[in-house]
């Protein structure tokens, strides 16, 4: 039995830090002091502050360290586990306080999330499958096999609300009680783990640190919908992932919990796991579908619907990993419980990942209906370097931005439709106002013409003609027609591609024009870049009456752009320099360096 | 698995040792002092008992047994502070395991301060 746990995460962004190395040191240390039998090392998913790693928490006293280093864990030993006193310079600076140390729960960080997907992230042993009884793991499974039938489980779904966590909001229960209906020999439940947007993490962080719940979760929709087996499409970018499904899979299985007669009832069960490659169209479901079944990776229309005709012509329920993740939880505490948070529509919690112009990188997890200023402003630490907040970019290439007008808006499916943007998996990018919007617009583009399958040619075709008007925009060669052409290639593009890549793939450039028109007519008409991000656009200049002409620049400058002039400022020794147009390669480097502020960008 | 009964065998065996990793607001905060003189004097196996009855008990999610450093009274070590949300610190003076066994009993489960271990039962302010 041990006094003490020490947590130390085990999840992509701190093993990336050296978390691995940290929990090696550990061992060793803790083993030299005596102290093996007392303190247990255990490694666990993602906390959410993946910008402070590698974390580490010590229990029971939930003392919260934060960009451990090897060299610090001799001391975090000797100082803290031994002797009890607390390593004040590693702790997390939120905790710190005039009169001690602030529980964790009690930050900023921490304070206005709820963590119902993300509960035993960072809490348990992934690869233990009897922590992840210990917090009431697979009772959902039990009382749905032992007590429930398959409509009560899917009436159970229906009442708490729940909406599919992948980004477009279907309800499902609805999904689940049109996979009921359809009668076959053979069902199937699939678990879509094919992150693509960039700047999403939340279903890696699930599937590393808790990937027992998506496990159930699976097995409890094969009770209700009538299958027997399940798969697990997830990308082979996520190494941990997989290996961490892996151990959960056989160890469910060695225990019984997957495999037949589950809990003596009769019902069978099985999963496995299917590795994509990476495509961003295989997030599409009947492209996945299509992908599992060992056929390249491209959508096909719809109708028939997968609850109809899905994997291998079967039956079919295709659901996102945070969405399996709510399902056990759902059903222990009953749908009034998860009813009870949210909005009118948009029922329970969603994670999202932080990234961009913000303090708090990482993930956090909040009642539907918490406003855009709460997640940047509070929890997020705000934007660093004292800029302003300009928008909030959400659904990543499928979604739209979030204008600082809009800063107050309560975060749900319906809200975010209604000016122009979508949940999405969950990717929130904070951008300020150093960012320029027609350069997100086509950072976006760029993406989709790289990863659009080429089915369909309005996708193929469209995408790729809007991104060479974006190109001309942000070079300042396009015209106010060319403008016009591309807002009607969105509207063709939306109407007529075959899924939702291109579908979607539109949206960021109607939104960045619903909202920031401005700074796409500066590109056109003024030849400007308002934010001053489009290299064709810029010049830089320098100063000839601040520059007390020292030649740090011209010594910086990769182009030998920089030159003396003849000209002297009243009040300065030297003459002052200035930069040849015709050379210079906007790197930025010169403006960097002057320590006079007389380098400037326009 | 084929039972019920067997889940929740796993649980409970599970459970104390989870909850071990819980934070709120009215855990019972059990601190050892575990200085040089406090070590010295013994307070690694009064630490040890006290983490290993709380857990062996399942009251990890009521109680923390944590560790502090010196505050002072080196020649009352080893020390055993009972801080409980709302109510005064008490603070017990050379424990044992077998005072710490007693404590957990009749203090931190049965709600008696237990004065005959206690520092100002000792007589010093």
């Amino acid at each position: 039995m041990y006094r003490s746990h020490v947590l130390v995460c085990g999840g992509t962004g701190c093993t990336s830090s050296g978390s691995q190395q940290i929990m090696e040191t550990l061992r060793e240390e803790i083993a030299k002091n005596g102290l093996d039998q007392e303190v247990a090392v255990i490694q666990t998913g993602c906390h959410g502050l993946c910008a402070l790693g590698p974390i580490m928490i010590i229990y029971p006293d939930a003392t919260f360290y934060s960009m451990v280093k090897n060299e610090d864990i001799p001391e975090i030993v000797s100082e803290h586990l031994l002797k009890g006193r607390v390593v004040t310079r590693l702790l997390y600076q939120e905790t710190v306080t005039d009169t001690g140390v602030k529980a964790l729960i009690d930050t900023d960080f921490y304070k206005k999330q709820h963590r119902i997907a993300l509960r035993n992230c960072g809490v348990i042993n992934p690869e233990n499958i009897e922590e992840y009884i210990g917090t009431g793991g697979y009772q959902a499974l039990g009382k749905v096999l032992t007590e429930m039938t398959p409509d009560e489980v899917i009436q159970v779904l229906l009442d708490s609300g729940l909406r599919g966590r992948g980004g477009a909001g279907f309800p499902t229960g609805l999904k689940w009680k049109f996979a009921k209906q359809n009668d076959a020999d053979q069902k199937y439940v699939c678990c879509n783990a094919d992150e693509g947007d960039p700047g999403a993490f939340m279903d890696r962080s699930v599937l590393e640190g808790d990937p027992h719940a998506v496990l159930e979760a699976m097995a409890i929709a094969g009770y209700a919908i009538g299958a027997s087996q399940g798969y697990i499409y997830v990308r082979a970018e996520y190494p941990i992932a997989v290996q961490r499904l892996k151990i959960a899979i056989q160890q469910a299985r060695d225990m019984e919990l997957l495999g037949n007669d589950i809990f003596g009832t009769g019902f069978n069960f099985d999963i496995d796991l299917r590795l994509g490659a990476g495509a961003f169209v295989c997030g599409e479901e009947t492209a996945l579908m299509t992908s599992i079944e060992g056929n390249r990776g491209e959508p096909r229309p719809r109708p028939p619907f997968p609850a109809v005709k899905g994997l291998f012509a079967k039956p079919t329920i295709l659901n996102n990993v945070e969405t399996y993740a709510n399902i056990p939880q759902i059903i222990i505490n009953g749908p009034e419980w998860f009813a009870s948070m949210g909005t009118e529509k948009s029922k329970g919690t969603k994670v999202f990942a932080l990234g961009g112009k913000i303090n708090n990188t990482g993930l956090v997890e909040v009642p539907m209906g918490t406003t855009l200023r709460e997640v940047v402003e509070e929890i997020g630490g705000g934007i660093p370097g004292g800029h302003k907040f300009k928008a909030a970019q959400t659904g990543g290439p499928s979604g739209g931005c979030i204008p600082a007008e809009h800063f107050d808006i309560p975060i749900d499916y319906d809200n975010l439709i209604s000016i122009g943007s979508m949940m999405g998996s969950g990717g929130l990018i904070v951008m300020d106002d150093t960012d320029c919007m027609v350069d997100i617009a086509k950072f976006f583009l760029e993406f989709t013409v790289e990863e659009s399958c080429g089915k369909c040619t309005p996708c193929r075709i469209g995408t790729k003609r809007m991104l060479e008007i974006l190109t001309k925009i942000t070079e300042g060669n396009a015209t106010m027609e060319d403008l016009d052409k591309l807002e009607e290639l969105c509207y063709y593009i939306k109407e007529n591609s075959l899924c939702g890549l291109g579908q979607t793939a539109p949206n960021p450039v109607l939104s960045t024009l619903r909202y920031f028109r401005d700074e796409y007519e500066a590109h056109i008409k003024e030849k400007r870049c308002p934010a001053g991000v489009c290299k064709k656009l810029l010049t830089y200049n320098i100063d000839r009456e601040k520059c007390i002409g020292c030649g740090a620049c011209a010594r910086q400058c990769p182009a030998g752009a920089i030159s003396k002039t003849d000209y002297t400022a009243p009040g300065k020794k030297l003459p002052a320099m200035a930069i040849d147009p015709n050379k210079c390669v906007k790197c930025g480097a010169c403006m960097e360096k002057c320590k006079f502020s007389a380098i400037y960008k326009k | 698995m084929k039972s019920l009964a067997e889940l929740k065998a796993i649980r409970e065996k599970m459970q104390s040792q989870v909850s071990l990793r819980g934070e709120d607001h009215d855990h019972i905060r059990v601190m050892v002092g575990m200085a040089t003189c406090g070590i010295a004097s013994g307070a690694r196996p009064v630490l040890t008992t006290l983490s290993n009855l709380v857990q062996e008990r399942k009251l990890t999610d009521k109680i923390a047994v944590t560790q502090t450093g010196c505050i002072g009274l080196c020649q009352y070590e080893p020390i055993v502070e009972v801080m409980e949300p709302g109510k005064d610190k008490v603070t017990y003076i050379k424990m044992t395991p077998e005072k710490a066994e007693e404590v957990l009993e009749r203090h931190l489960i049965g709600g008696h301060v237990v004065e005959k271990y206690t520092l100002s039962s000792a007589g010093i302010k």
